[in-house]
C-alpha cells in the first residue's frame, strides 16, 4: 500500500521572484523508505524547492502532496505536524541556550504529543539521548555548552538532531555536509544510514557528490530551476545535460 | 611583583537547582537572600515610610508593573514603544465600569486586567506579524491616535475624563495591593520564562524560523505573550486610575511609555527583576531631583546616561554576576 502512494509528490511546482524563475514546473516523487538526492549547480533552485515543500515559501503554482494530502501553501508548523521535518543549510540554533536545551523546543511540539501519545518522559533526558545519537559524546560536557560556542561540525549535528527530535516520517536535509571535513562527513553518514534502517524517507540536497552517491537510491539534477535529469547516480552523471550544467556549455 | 584580579564562579551556582542547596544554612541563605530581598523590602520595609513617600512608592510600583509588561513583550522579540496604550485601556475600562455601573475596585481591577488585555491583544493582532521597528511604530502611534479620538468624539467624558472614581480603602491597603501584585508578576513571569514554555518564547525571539520548523505556531505563542504583557499593563492602568480616582487622557500620555522602558534598560532586560530594580531607582530619583526645579530633567538625563554608559548590561545583570563570583588578587610573574 505504501508503495502505491508516494510519501511525497510534487507536481508542476512554480516559484518566481520578480522576473526570476527560481523553480520552474518541477515534478518529484519520493517513495516511502527511499533516499533521494537532489544536486545542481549553485543557484539552481534546490533550497527554494525545499522551502516550497516545507511551507516556508508559498509557490506561484503547482501542488505538493504529502502522504496523499494536499499541503500546498500550508504554514510550516502544520506540515511538521504531519510528519515532515527539515534542516537548514545555514544552521539555526538558539545560540544562547545550551545545546541540549535547543532540542526542548521541538520536543514541545504538538507532533511529539501526537506520536508519543502524551507519555514522553523527561524532555531533558530525551534531548541528551538524541544528542548522543548524532555524536555528542556523552562523557564530555559538549551537550551542556551554549550552542553559540560550538564548532560548525557540532552545529550541523545539532541541526540534524532538532529535525530528528520531531520524529518525522520524511526528513529533508539541506546541504547537511557543507562546511564539514571529510572525517566529519564520514561520521555523519552512519547516522543517516541508521535513520534509513528505521524506515525514514530522506531527501538530501548536496554538493558533496561522492558521499551522496554512495548512500542515495536515486539522484535528481536541477539547473535554472528545472529538472534536467533523474535516475541512478551513474546514469545521471553520464547525461549530456548534466555535464553541460556543471562544466558550462562552452566546455563541450 | 604584579598582581591581577582573578574571578571565579561560585560552585553553588551550578548546584543550586539540586538537593545540595539544602545541605547547609550558608548555602540556603545564599540562595534565598536574593529572593527574600524584594519580598521583605516591598511588604515590610516600604510601608514604614511617611505617607508622602508611600505615595511615591505606589506610583513606583505602577511603573515597575509597566516595565515588567514591557520586558514580557521583549522576551518574545516585540519592542513596544506604547506602554501607555495598555495603561490607558486598563484605566478607561476600570474607570468606565466604576463610573457608569458603580462596580467596586474589587471587580473593576480583574475585569479591566482580563478585558483590557483582550482589547489590546485584538487591537495589536494585525501587526503582530510585523517584526522589529514596525511593531514599535504601531505601538507608538496607537495611544496618540486614541488620545485625539477621545478629544474629538468626546467619549468617556472627553477631555474632562471620568472623575470621582472610588478610591481604595486606605493608603496602606493600596500599597499592599500594588506591592503584592508586583511580587506575583515578578516571580510568576520569572518562573514562566524559566520553564519549557519560556524556552519556546525566547526561541522565537532568538530565531523564529527555527521555532516554526519545530512544528510550533509562533503566532499563537506571540499572541499569548502579548495577552500576558498587556494584562500586566492594563492592571497597572486600572490600579492607577483608582489611585488617582480619575480616568482620562493623561493615561495615554508618553510618560507611561518612556519611563518603563528607561527602567527596564537601566535595570537590565530579560529578568523582570531588572525592570523592578530600575523602576525603584528611577522613580524615586526623579522625585528627589524635584528640589532642583527646572534643572531636574537635565540631571535626570545625566543619571540615565551614566547608568546606560557605565553598566550597559543593566544593573541587575551586573549585580547578579558579582553575586555569583569570588574575586581575589593573585600574583603574576
Amino acid at each position: 500500500m505504501s508503495g502505491a502512494v508516494p510519501i511525497l509528490s510534487v507536481q508542476g511546482l512554480l516559484k518566481t521572484f520578480g522576473g526570476v524563475t527560481a523553480v520552474s514546473s518541477v515534478d518529484l516523487r519520493v517513495k516511502k523508505g527511499e533516499l533521494l538526492g537532489i544536486i545542481g549547480p549553485n543557484g539552481s533552485g534546490k533550497t527554494t524547492l525545499v522551502n516550497l515543500i516545507s511551507g516556508f515559501v508559498k509557490p506561484n503554482g503547482g501542488e505538493v502532496l504529502f502522504k496523499g494530502k494536499d499541503i500546498t501553501g500550508l504554514p510550516p508548523y502544520r506540515i511538521v505536524g504531519m510528519g515532515m521535518a527539515r534542516t537548514f543549510q545555514m544552521v539555526k540554533p538558539f545560540y544562547q541556550l545550551p545545546a541540549f536545551k535547543n532540542l526542548i523546543v521541538p520536543l514541545c511540539s504538538p507532533r511529539i504529543k501526537a506520536v508519543l501519545g502524551g507519555r514522553y518522559g523527561d524532555r531533558d533526558a530525551i534531548a541528551l539521548d538524541l544528542l548522543e545519537e548524532v555524536g555528542f559524546e556523552r562523557d564530555s560536557n559538549v551537550a551542556y555548552k551554549p550552542a553559540g560556542s560550538l564548532p560548525q561540525g557540532y552545529l550541523k549535528r545539532l541541526e540534524l538532531a532538532k529535525a530528528m527530535a520531531l520524529r518525522p516520517d520524511l526528513l529533508i536535509l539541506d546541504e547537511l555536509f557543507s562546511g564539514l571535513s571529510l572525517a566529519e562527513v564520514a561520521s555523519i553518514v552512519p547516522i543517516i544510514e541508521k535513520l534509513r534502517f528505521q524506515g525514514k524517507t530522506i531527501v538530501m540536497i548536496e554538493h558533496r557528490l561522492k558521499e551522496l552517491f554512495r548512500i542515495a537510491d536515486r539522484i535528481m539534477v536541477l539547473n535554472f530551476g528545472m529538472k534536467i535529469a533523474e535516475g541512478a547516480a551513474g546514469d545521471v552523471m553520464a547525461s549530456e545535460a548534466v555535464k553541460k550544467a556543471y562544466l558550462g556549455s562552452e566546455a563541450g | 611583583m604584579k598582581k591581577r584580579k582573578e574571578r571565579i564562579d561560585r560552585g553553588i551556582k551550578v548546584r543550586s537547582e539540586d538537593i545540595f542547596a539544602l545541605t547547609s544554612y550558608r548555602e540556603m541563605i545564599y540562595l534565598l537572600a536574593p529572593r527574600a530581598l524584594p519580598v521583605v523590602g516591598l511588604l515590610l520595609f516600604v510601608p514604614l515610610f511617611s505617607p508622602y513617600w508611600r505615595e511615591i512608592f505606589i506610583s513606583t510600583a505602577i511603573y515597575a508593573l509597566l516595565a515588567i509588561s514591557w520586558d514580557v513583550l521583549v522576551s518574545v522579540g516585540l519592542i513596544s514603544l506604547g506602554q501607555s496604550f495598555f495603561y490607558g485601556v486598563g484605566s478607561y475600562v476600570a474607570g468606565a465600569l466604576n463610573h457608569y455601573w458603580g462596580l467596586p475596585p474589587v471587580l473593576t481591577l480583574p475585569v479591566a486586567t482580563i478585558g483590557g488585555a483582550a482589547i489590546c491583544t485584538i487591537a495589536l493582532l494585525p501587526v503582530l506579524r510585523l517584526r522589529g521597528i514596525y511593531f514599535s511604530m504601531v505601538t507608538l502611534v496607537l495611544p496618540l491616535m486614541i488620545l485625539r479620538l477621545v478629544e474629538a468624539t468626546r467619549i468617556f467624558g472627553g477631555t474632562e475624563g471620568l472623575t470621582g472614581l472610588s478610591p481604595f480603602p486606605g493608603q496602606l491597603t493600596e500599597m499592599y495591593i500594588a506591592n503584592a501584585c508586583l511580587l506575583i508578576a515578578l516571580f510568576g513571569f520569572r518562573r514562566l520564562l524559566d520553564s519549557d514554555y519560556g524556552l519556546i518564547v525566547r526561541g522565537i525571539n532568538d530565531n523564529d524560523r527555527a521555532v516554526m520548523n519545530a512544528g510550533l505556531n509562533i503566532h499563537w505563542y506571540k499572541t499569548q505573550i502579548l495577552f500576558l504583557g498587556a494584562a500586566v499593563g492594563c492592571f497597572a492602568g486600572a490600579f492607577g486610575t483608582h489611585h488617582d480616582m480619575f480616568a482620562g487622557m493623561p493615561g495615554f500620555a508618553l510618560d507611561y511609555s518612556i519611563m518603563p522602558i528607561a527602567a527596564a534598560i537601566v535595570g537590565g532586560t530579560g529578568t523582570f527583576a531588572g525592570s523592578v530594580l530600575g523602576a525603584f531607582i528611577l522613580v524615586p530619583l526623579s522625585e528627589i531631583l524635584r528640589a532642583l526645579g527646572a534643572l531636574r530633567i537635565v540631571f535626570y538625563g545625566l543619571f540615565l546616561v551614566i547608568f546606560v554608559v557605565g553598566i550597559p548590561e543593566g544593573l541587575f545583570h551586573y549585580i547578579r554576576r558579582k553575586y555569583h563570583q569570588f574575586e581575589r588578587w593573585v600574583d603574576v610573574e
